[in-house]
């Protein structure tokens, strides 16, 4: 993280009393008690308390505090549940935390735009809440959706296991309101479609807090499916779970889930729920489908018949609400099933292209023996998106440090193979240092210059998603040719 | 056809467009970037001292349609790629318009051309936009810098999504070289129900029952007397259409159901596959308005308020995106119109006409939006003509 500012920390009670001014009340938290519950988000890996926590309950609260923080060049760290699993509401100890949490009000619901205007802090699941006794939800579906909240989201661009078939937040967004760091309220899209200008609107999405502070939030509702099936497929490979992934795609069913885990996620989640997991299986898919019974009805067949071709051990389709559920169970509770096998685990996130999924797995598999380190693993298979669970001993020393270095070689291999370092849990600080295995200087010189037209100071959310800091005077050189510059009227920086 | 009175630079590499570009900055010299060519007239044109054509990036790179990715060069024509793509069962599931014929011009669109303008047909509403497709590219920004952003799998959130901002920029920004889009299965069928005869309110509320119905609706169009009278249809009525695609048992339950759900509209007819596949290429390259010397319009408005326009601004209206999208012929003032069009919560583009394309923006995003232009392309080498309302 960018070394913290002794100025700043000896200018401390001046920066909460200005703050107190802007944000009267109890909006300000400055006391060393009040500032722990703010010191990590989910990457709890990772702790820093900050100088000090505002939080504002207005759009003009936040335009004043923003505003004033740039003035006096004081960094800011916006957050809103602190669920971020790559670190990106890690506060800076010479930096302030905006906390959204009070922006909890759901401002419209409008059927007949089929969209939703809520606050940022509005939880993800909190909004379909909102409007299921009408039919309707909204899509998106991180496993944290009962506590993290739209605004963060939007800043992380989330995913879920619904995302195959209906997208990730940016493909649910409609508009939203966003503060610059300068104070300036800007609104980007609305109800229709496709906003006029650049697409401002889905380079904010999944910013990580780099861009702006939102502040209202535009989404899209869709209306339930009138049923949904789940289905439980055991295999004994990973590579027959792999090729029915396969099958099941190329016979132009797109299903609403399409999961997959490996034997030790499938024991853990079964000794932790019993959600009657086949325990002998090497692999295990869970296949949800829906939209009217006839269809459910007709691709569940098809889906069973392509599962048995390769092999598949269990066959199940549930036959009821509750047994979908349970079908679900398990895999929902993956994460804290497999925190009941080991003191500590460290969650992964990276994509690969879905052929590449046997390899790679195997290389994991190997990657564990070598670093003396026990892997599960839970698959968005339908999106080739890993998330590795690295098992780990924080008490032991060293292990934390190795798990660190696994989880790195398996976003290295990601990359290799052709994939991503991060599928739906954002870069943050977690994944920042591996940027370079990506892009290269000019791809990442480029990106923050997009941050430069954003916060040309870089006060807002620092030391996360990019390897290195460069000023923006120094990013934003102009070749100039003949001592003139063409369109002098545009700004430049 | 690409003018001739400018000169044509043609690179076969990105390589090369990094030189071009580079070399038109050194120079003080501004460059118009072309597809296929098709979409030049859009605003007036883009204007510059040289045309870039990136017909020469025409190749497929890597189609594997297991992952249901497709990595190809930006000048490769979207009519190719189709074919490809059906070939194996699938499709470019934002349904991209041609717009050749609306837009008078000849040749035939690039992949890149229609990501760069954003497009997206009938099948936006249920599928998306073309931005929603766009996972990663390759491009020369008017830095003359190639640089690449997104991936090449379909589930990506590392670094700022700048496909996003790429899409709809219309080759202000950068030029794009090669682009990664996701495709989807094709629907194995369709079919459409018709209603005749509602005005432009009903019609809406037809749209918005259908589309608020559990009933996956993919495309929910009106026709007003005057657009449906045109060629193809010559109808007397108006028409109001809505699609739905997908496994036959399920279309089916679908259509039975929507069909009851909307009997206050009158009688529904059914169309089959064929020719439901038929009236939607009609909608999707707004055939009715191809042949009209009037300015014509493309409006985005909150869905709800699409029958406002026409009520509002008079003209002749054409109903996509189940309102949400209006083709408006019409002779008002652009200023009085995009005045009127933004009071409903939407914004207007001039498609056909003369003067500016874009809708002008103000205050901190008109700030904003130059500072991004200047991040990407300081020196106003591409696309000068072209202001992205700033």
């Amino acid at each position: 993280m960018p070394a913290p500012d002794p100025a700043l920390l000896a200018k401390k009670a001046q920066i909460v009393r200005a703050l107190q001014r802007l944000v009267p009340g109890e909006g300000v938290v400055g006391d060393p008690a009040g500032l722990v519950p703010f010191q990590s988000d989910g990457l709890s890996a990772y702790r820093q308390t900050p100088l000090a926590v505002v939080l504002p309950e207005t759009t003009a609260q936040v335009s004043a505090v923003l505003a004033w923080c740039q003035e006096n060049g004081v960094k800011v760290v916006p957050r809103g549940a602190g669920t971020s699993l790559s670190g990106g509401a890690l506060p800076l100890q010479d930096g302030v935390v905006l906390g959204m949490a009070k922006f909890n009000r759901i401002l419209e619901v409008d059927y007949a735009n089929r969209c939703a205007v809520v606050q940022p802090g509005v939880t993800n699941l909190a909004i379909t809440g909102a409007v299921e006794a009408d039919g309707f939800y909204y899509a998106p579906d991180p496993s944290s959706q009962v506590a993290c909240t739209i605004g963060g989201n939007v800043a992380e661009n989330s995913g879920g296991v619904h995302c195959l078939k209906y997208g990730l937040t940016t493909n649910n967004l409609l508009g939203c309101e966003i503060v610059l760091m300068s104070g300036e309220v800007v609104r980007l899209g609305g109800k229709g479609f496709d906003a006029a200008g650049y697409d401002l609107l889905g380079v904010v999405t999944g910013s990580e807090g780099l861009l702006g502070v939102v502040t209202e939030v535009t989404v899209r509702l869709l209306t339930k499916p009138q049923t949904a099936r789940a289905m439980l497929l055991g295999f004994g490979s990973v590579e027959a779970a792999g090729a029915t992934v396969g099958d099941v795609i190329a016979a132009g069913v797109i299903p609403a889930g399409l999961e997959m885990m490996d034997r030790p996620a499938i024991l853990a989640a079964e000794a932790f729920v019993g959600a009657g997991y086949p325990t002998d299986a090497e692999a295990l898919l869970i296949v949800e489908l829906d939209g009217p019974e006839a269809e459910c009805a007709e691709l569940s067949a098809q889906v069973a018949e392509l599962a048995r071709a390769r092999g598949a051990t269990t066959v199940r389709t549930s036959e009821s609400e509750a047994e979908r559920l349970a079908f679900w169970a398990g895999r929902k509770a993956a994460f804290p099933a497999v925190g009941r096998i080991s003191p500590d685990y460290y969650c992964m996130d990276g994509t690969i292209p879905r052929r590449q999924l046997p390899h790679v797995l195997t290389q994991i598999t190997q990657m564990g023996l070598e670093y003396g380190l026990g892997v599960a693993n839970v698959f968005h298979a339908g999106d080739g998106n890993l998330h590795p669970l690295i098992l780990y001993d924080a008490d032991k020393p060293g292990q934390l440090e190795a798990a660190e270095a696994f989880g790195a070689d398996i976003l290295k291999l990601c990359v290799a193979v052709g994939g991503v370092l991060t599928g739906e849990h954002g870069v943050g600080v977690e994944k920042r240092d591996l940027m370079g295995e990506m892009f290269n200087e000019t791809d990442l010189a480029c990106q923050q210059r997009v941050k430069c037209a954003f916060d040309p100071d870089l006060l807002l959310n620092p030391g996360k998603v990019f390897p290195r800091l460069h000023r923006c005077a120094e990013l934003g050189r102009v070749h100039v040719h003949r001592g003139a510059v063409a369109f002098p009227e545009l700004p430049r920086f | 056809m690409l003018d001739l009175a400018v000169e044509t630079l043609r690179p076969k590499s990105a390589t090369e467009v990094v030189g071009l570009v580079a070399e038109a900055g050194a120079a003080g010299r501004a460059l118009e970037i072309v597809g296929g060519g098709t979409k030049r007239r859009v605003g007036g044109g883009a204007g510059g001292d040289a045309l870039l054509s990136l017909a020469g990036l025409s190749k497929v790179i890597d189609y594997a349609p297991e992952e249901l990715v497709l990595t190809a060069q930006a000048g490769v024509k979207l009519s190719v790629l189709e074919k490809l793509v059906a070939a194996e069962g699938q499709m470019l599931p934002f349904e991209p318009p041609h717009l050749v014929k609306l837009l008078g011009a000849k040749g035939q669109p690039t992949l890149g051309g229609t990501l760069a303008a954003n497009l997206s047909g009938p099948r936006r509403i249920r599928a998306g936009a073309a931005r929603d497709h766009f996972l990663g590219f390759e491009a020369v920004t008017g830095r003359g810098e190639l640089v690449k952003a997104g991936g090449r799998v379909v589930k990506n959130v590392t670094g700022y999504d700048l496909c996003k901002l790429m899409a709809g920029s219309w080759g202000t920004l950068a030029v794009l070289t090669e682009v990664t889009i996701k495709v989807l299965p094709a629907p194995r069928t369709e079919l459409t129900i018709l209603l005749f005869g509602l005005d432009d309110r009903q019609a809406g509320e037809a749209m918005t029952l259908a589309l608020n119905a559990p009933a996956e609706v993919s495309g929910a169009a009106h026709l007003p007397p005057a657009a449906a009278g045109r060629p193809p249809l010559k109808g007397e009525l108006a028409v109001t259409a809505i699609r739905l695609e997908g496994f036959a048992a399920s279309v089916a339950a679908r259509a039975e159901s929507l069909v009851t759900a909307l009997r206050a509209f009158g009688r529904a007819e059914l169309i089959d596959a064929e020719h439901s596949r038929e009236f939607w290429a009609q909608v999707r390259e707004v055939q009715a308005f191809q042949k009209d010397a009037r300015p014509l319009w493309r409006i985005s408005v909150p869905p709800a308020a699409g029958w406002r326009v026409a009520e509002a601004l008079g003209g002749e209206a054409f109903y996509d995106w189940g309102g949400g999208l209006v083709w408006l012929l019409s002779q008002a003032e652009p200023a009085a119109l995009r005045a009127a069009v933004r009071e409903l919560g939407g914004h207007a583009t001039l498609y056909r006409g003369e003067g500016s394309a874009f809708e002008p923006l103000e205050g901190p995003l008109a700030r904003l939006t130059a500072r991004v232009k200047a991040a990407f392309d300081p020196g106003g080498v591409l696309n000068p003509g072209r202001t992205m309302g700033a």
